[in-house]
């Protein structure tokens, strides 16, 4: 068909942040997804609690807390420098991102490390009861998550020491890092009530 | 069907079929109506037009509303009246199993509590409570003619209740898909009067009659020395299984393997010979017995009435 | 089973579940998400400076050629854009196309290659139940076959077949060049596709699952579910699901970011809405059959005890889940259909579509009210009374929104002046059956009489009805619809014609019977049912006609086959329809437009009948696409959009082998995932070209 030319998009930018990017969005569905996976598992926890015959939690001492203490002061700690991280990312400062990838995948890993000493914490086998499965699924669908978004963090930050960091745009990719650990940590908060407290009350 | 749900079903078939035939008929009416021949542009507004079908549209949309508040109300008010039935009456305990019923005839003398297999037999008239259960995975009973289906879930249990009317034979069979042979999973219902019932009930309580033809005597030798023993029991004999059915008034039943044969003797030494051939993946294995153990097997256990 | 004795036996016993932990970590969610960075990079990467191709000669005396769109006259452009948007030639370069075009065909040929497989099973079990105590197959065959066939008709026909549609359309009506995340959507295939293939060659083998497509615990639990058989169910949801998801977040964005300028909220196209309100229903309900897979594979795998209710685990809990998907299942199938009979009826009634924005809200109100009736599927397993009532009042409201749409169609057809082609044919088909099957599920959303149907004939019955009257019926009609813009071929009206009435009576002789069996008490999934039941009679009415409905698609395949060959050619919009799809050429150019439309009504094409108004300032030597503001389609961004790439194949070739794998061993999880993690690093990484020109 043929067209007319009404509009022209030549002085159009190549990319923006956060919401004017296609990206964003893409990360804000599969939070969206992902977020409903927790929940869903959660419920399935609350309905087994519910319905369990004997005293909740199952055949077990309620898990340590340290490990989890330490693994959610360090996570919550993280939102700074994942802040300004985000923030020079924006202003497109390259060495400040720098900085901020290599604290940031630091202290992902750090977290990572802190995390296998919760699964011991738990008290429980996956295989002993019911209680010990869900445990056992609610911690390991959150590690997925974390390790996901260390090894995003990881690959981002060796690509940012390359060339490749030069080009502008890749800030965008920064940015939207920054984002999705926003989900890592706001999904872990009522799983952490969950997993340590809600046995205890 | 039982009486609520059967009024229910046909109220709910005949606003169905109103509606749906309402609906052809409009629909055949926009085909076909004839218009006037101007070839407009599809734009066209006719704002006339499209006023009078918001009205059709929200009229047919408000009494959709309506129509389906009248079904629900009519659910409910059936529902409660089925939920309504008087008192727990008969008790009986059922457990699904792959791929046969266990009836138990709940008492508190442990002397009259009765097990049967794959036939309930009920008196007429009065309220049957039925509790459901599961020795292994999810099966549904289910009596068309009496009530509608309840699972019965392990380790859990579900209760059904119904009257019968009628004196007379209820066919049954599992709903709720449950492996290799859920198609051969029947069970029977069976209605008798009061008094009628409570003869039934003393004689299945009576333990096995004691064979006096030879034939059979040797079919009971054969039952309770041979691997049958290991999962039947007959009462009243040292076969004493507890894992398939309890066979002490097994000649006194409609049929054989959870409603895959009528009983007969000659079924019944067709089904000891191989019952695989019947009820391929059944749990009871093709026997290894001589053609003559078979037949005294069969005699013995068709004149256990 | 107890835990003291476990906790000894060693090391690798306590770091198998860390291990495990972290591989699935990778493996599972790399698989599905990380592909948005990937994307993300890509993209930046492929905005090179110069161009990686010759541009093609110009005509002496042009305007010189600037690597933008501005000067360049409709053909040339064409030609240019062409060459910058076309896959890479080869075997490689067809496993590497991330063209939406490319990936929603092979969507649609892959869907109905499974609907054949799924209709001979179909086809086996009619024969087998033509006549009472039938010897042709057995318990064992007959229980793999009915599982089979839920599985393809679900899984791998109606769903993908859906999405596959949408794949194709959706970037064509919203006025753009591509899907938002083209690679996703690939890997989206080639993950669908290795989940098919896996289903059938476990069923060719022997190990096809049989305990239904709904695989019930403890049926199908670590006692009973004896053998590979219900892994293979438990892993072959992994694949499509994950496949869907992909396929739906692309959709979301597409819609969202990537309409064409002055494509406001109220005129996109009701197929578009449809599209968006079933990729939102798949993000929410598909995690929960993928959170009931994955219990269950680990409680057959690993021990756990999700469902075994000896150690504190719920049998009902699996059906919770199960149904909590399988429900809104029923409408990721069915909305795409509503968007087909909403593209067809005004192109036929040769006026707009009558009450767009109640079309609208019908669909985004049955999106939520889907989410609100998975318990009428378990009013069976003992509920409490007040909890039933709810899921019956909610599952009675959900007729509204549909009536609503009925009406709304039937309104337009009255006010227009129907043409009646083929596709107009099958969507009256539609109505016929539609309506009848949404007023047995308003029978069966009343408990007394769920609690009498449930599970027998009359539902099969009831769900054929929807899902064929429903969803297959407009399927046909689009399939006739579009199909001269996917191939730039007409099909036969003549063939379509007998098409349609061997579909249609062959559906209503097989399945309108049913209803009759179920009332008469025969109980679905039985492989025979006794003599003296009396249900032989229609059991071999069912079965003829069910022959009939089978040759009715053998039909459709000598159309598509003939038309191929020798069909007229068609144009680029040979039914005067009014959406942007039909400004494109037929087949589309692999840039879709020339240039991206700007849009003016929610008809555009009748309402720009001359020339279309369109934007400049492109690139031509890069693939570059508009990105419009949310809401009200404002132009934005420029952005770029991913090259070809092989990665997504081989990603999905990892991602696919771990899922596999896993069915024998969780180690397979373990070493998966490294190899994944390479490939969806091969596929971040930007490719190294030139630096970006800012």
């Amino acid at each position: 068909m043929k067209t007319r030319v009404v509009l022209d998009l030549k002085d159009h930018p190549t990319y923006g942040f956060g919401p004017r990017m296609t990206t964003w969005w893409g990360t804000l569905a599969f939070c969206a997804l992902e977020g409903m996976g927790f929940a869903l598992v959660s419920g399935s926890y609350l309905y087994l609690a519910y319905l369990s015959e004997s005293a909740w939690p199952i055949g077990a001492a309620p898990p340590d807390l340290m490990p989890g203490i330490v693994f959610s002061i360090l996570l919550l700690a993280s939102l700074l420098p994942n802040h300004w991280l985000k923030q020079a990312a924006v202003k497109k400062d390259l060495r400040r991102v720098r900085i901020g990838l290599v604290v940031m995948s630091l202290l992902g890993l750090v977290l990572l490390g802190v995390r296998v000493f919760e699964f011991p914490a738990l008290n429980i086998w996956w295989d002993t009861n019911a209680y010990g499965s869900m445990l056992w699924l609610i911690l390991a669908l959150h590690t997925v998550h974390l390790a996901t978004d260390v090894g995003d963090t990881l690959v981002v930050t060796v690509l940012m020491f390359t060339k490749e960091g030069r080009v502008p745009r890749r800030f965008t990719d920064v940015e939207d890092n920054g984002f999705y650990w926003y989900f890592v940590v706001g999904s872990w908060v009522p799983l952490y009530v969950l997993l340590y407290w809600f046995q205890r009350i | 069907m039982a009486g609520g749900i059967e009024s229910l079903t046909w109220f709910f078939i005949a606003v169905c079929t109103v509606v749906w035939l309402l609906t052809m008929a409009a629909l055949g009416f926009a085909m076909l109506r004839r218009r006037r021949t101007d070839h407009a542009d599809p734009l066209k507004e006719r704002p006339r037009a499209d006023r009078l079908a918001t009205l059709a549209v929200s009229g047919l949309v408000a009494l959709t509303a309506v129509i389906l508040v009248v079904l629900t109300a009519a659910t409910f008010l059936t529902g409660k009246s089925l939920a309504g039935m008087q008192g727990e009456g008969l008790v009986l305990r059922v457990t699904g199993q792959q791929w046969w019923w266990q009836v138990t005839y709940e008492s508190d003398q442990p002397s009259r509590v009765l097990s049967v297999a794959n036939e309930i037999h009920v008196p007429v008239g009065e309220t049957v409570t039925l509790k459901l259960t599961s020795a292994d995975v999810i099966h549904s009973f289910w009596v068309p003619s009496l009530a509608g289906k309840t699972d019965l879930i392990p380790r859990r249990t579900n209760i059904q209740s119904f009257v019968v009317d009628r004196p007379g034979t209820y066919r049954g069979q599992c709903a709720e898909f449950c492996g290799f042979q859920h198609a051969h999973m029947g069970l029977l219902v069976i209605a008798h009067p009061r008094a009628e019932f409570d003869a039934w009930y003393e004689a299945q309580l009576k333990p096995a009659e004691r064979p006096s033809e030879a034939s059979r005597q040797r079919g009971e030798q054969v039952f309770t020395s041979r691997a049958c023993a290991m999962c039947h029991g007959i009462r009243g004999t040292s076969a004493a299984g507890r894992v398939a059915p309890d066979l002490t008034h097994v000649g006194s039943q409609q049929t054989i393997g959870a409603g895959t044969l009528p009983m007969s003797e000659d079924n019944l030494a067709r089904w000891i010979a191989d019952p695989h051939h019947f009820k391929p993946g059944v749990n009871m294995p093709k026997t290894d017995l001589s053609g003559e153990d078979i037949g005294a097997v069969a005699a013995y256990l068709a004149g256990l009435k | 089973m107890s835990a003291g004795g476990r906790r000894d036996d060693g090391g690798l016993r306590a770091w198998l579940p860390t291990l495990l932990a972290f591989a699935s970590g990778v493996a599972g969610a790399l698989a599905v998400k990380r592909m948005l960075y990937p994307q993300a990079f890509a993209r930046i990467a492929e905005v090179p400076g110069i161009a990686r191709r010759a541009p093609p000669p110009l005509v002496p005396g042009q305007v010189p050629f600037d690597t933008r769109d501005d000067g360049l006259d409709d053909e040339t452009l064409d030609r240019v854009l062409a060459d910058t948007w076309r896959r890479e030639p080869g075997f490689v370069g067809w496993l590497s196309s991330v063209d939406h075009k490319d990936i929603g065909r092979r969507y649609i040929v892959t869907a109905f290659i499974f609907l054949f497989l799924g209709g001979l099973s179909s086809i086996a079990m009619r024969i087998q139940l033509a006549r009472p105590e039938n010897g042709f197959i057995g318990p064992d065959l007959y229980n793999q076959l009915f599982t089979m066939h839920g599985m393809t008709m679900m899984f791998l026909f109606a769903v993908p077949v859906m999405q596959g549609l949408g794949i194709y359309l959706v970037p064509l009506m919203v006025g753009t060049r591509n899907v938002a995340f083209p690679r996703l959507t690939a890997f989206s295939y080639w993950i669908f596709l290795s989940g098919g293939l896996f289903l059938w060659a476990s069923f060719m083998l022997n190990i096809g699952p049989d305990v239904g497509w709904f695989a019930y615990v403890p049926l199908s639990g670590p006692e009973y579910g004896i053998g590979k058989r219900p892994d293979v169910w438990a892993q072959m949801i992994t694949y499509t699901e994950v496949a869907s998801l992909a396929g739906a977040v692309s959709t979301i964005v597409t819609v969202f970011k990537q309409r064409a300028p002055g494509m406001s909220l109220d005129r996109v196209p009701l197929f578009v809405w449809a599209l968006l309100i079933t990729s939102f229903v798949i993000i929410f309900a598909m995690p929960a059959v993928m959170m009931a897979s994955t219990m269950l594979i680990l409680d057959r795998l690993v021990g756990t005890h999700f469902f075994n209710p000896a150690e504190g685990g719920d049998a009902l809990l699996y059906q919770h889940l199960f149904w909590f998907f399988g429900h809104p299942e029923v409408y990721i199938i069915f909305i795409p259909a509503t968007g087909f009979v909403s593209a067809i009826i005004p192109t036929f009634a040769r006026r707009p579509i009558f009450g767009y924005i109640a079309l609208v809200l019908s669909l985004i109100a049955t999106g939520f009210l889907s989410f609100g009736l998975w318990v009428h599927h378990m009013f069976a397993t003992g509920l409490p009374m007040l909890g039933a009532s709810l899921f019956t009042a909610a599952s009675m409201l959900i007729a509204i929104p549909n009536g609503i749409q009925i009406f709304c169609w039937i309104a337009t057809l009255w006010m227009g002046r129907p043409v009646l082609k083929t596709p107009l044919l099958f969507v009256l088909g539609f109505f016929f059956i539609f309506v009848a099957g949404g007023l047995t599920g308003v029978m069966v959303a009343s408990v007394p009489l769920d609690l009498q149907v449930h599970d027998t004939y009359f539902v099969v019955a009831h769900f054929h009805y929807v899902l064929i009257g429903g969803a297959v019926f407009p399927l046909l009609a689009a399939v006739y619809y579009w199909f001269p813009k996917f191939t730039g071929r007409m099909l036969s009206e003549r063939l379509g014609t007998w098409n349609f009435w061997t579909a249609f009576i062959g559906f209503n002789g097989a399945f309108f019977p049913m209803h009759i069996l179920g009332f008469m008490g025969m109980p679905r999934r039985v492989y025979t049912y006794p003599e003296e039941l009396g249900w032989g009679g229609i059991n071999l009415l069912v079965t003829a006609f069910a022959l009939m409905l089978f040759v009715s698609f053998v039909l459709l395949t000598v159309n598509v086959v003939r038309s191929l060959r020798s069909g007229s050619v068609a144009p680029a919009n040979p039914w005067d329809a009014g959406t942007l799809e039909w400004a494109a050429a037929s087949p589309p150019l692999p840039h879709n437009f020339a240039r991206i439309p700007v849009v003016t009504h929610e008809e555009p094409l009748w309402h720009e009948r001359e020339s279309l108004p369109a934007v400049a300032g492109l690139r031509v030597d890069a693939r570059e696409i508009v990105v419009t503001t949310v809401t009200s389609a404002r132009p934005d961004l420029r952005e770029a959009s991913p090259d070809p790439s092989i990665w997504p194949f081989l990603s999905a070739m990892a991602v696919g082998a771990t899922f596999l794998g896993s069915i024998f061993s969780p180690w397979f999880v373990v070493w998966g995932t490294p190899v994944a993690a390479v490939a969806l690093i091969g596929w971040f990484w930007p490719k190294g070209n030139p630096e970006d020109e800012e």
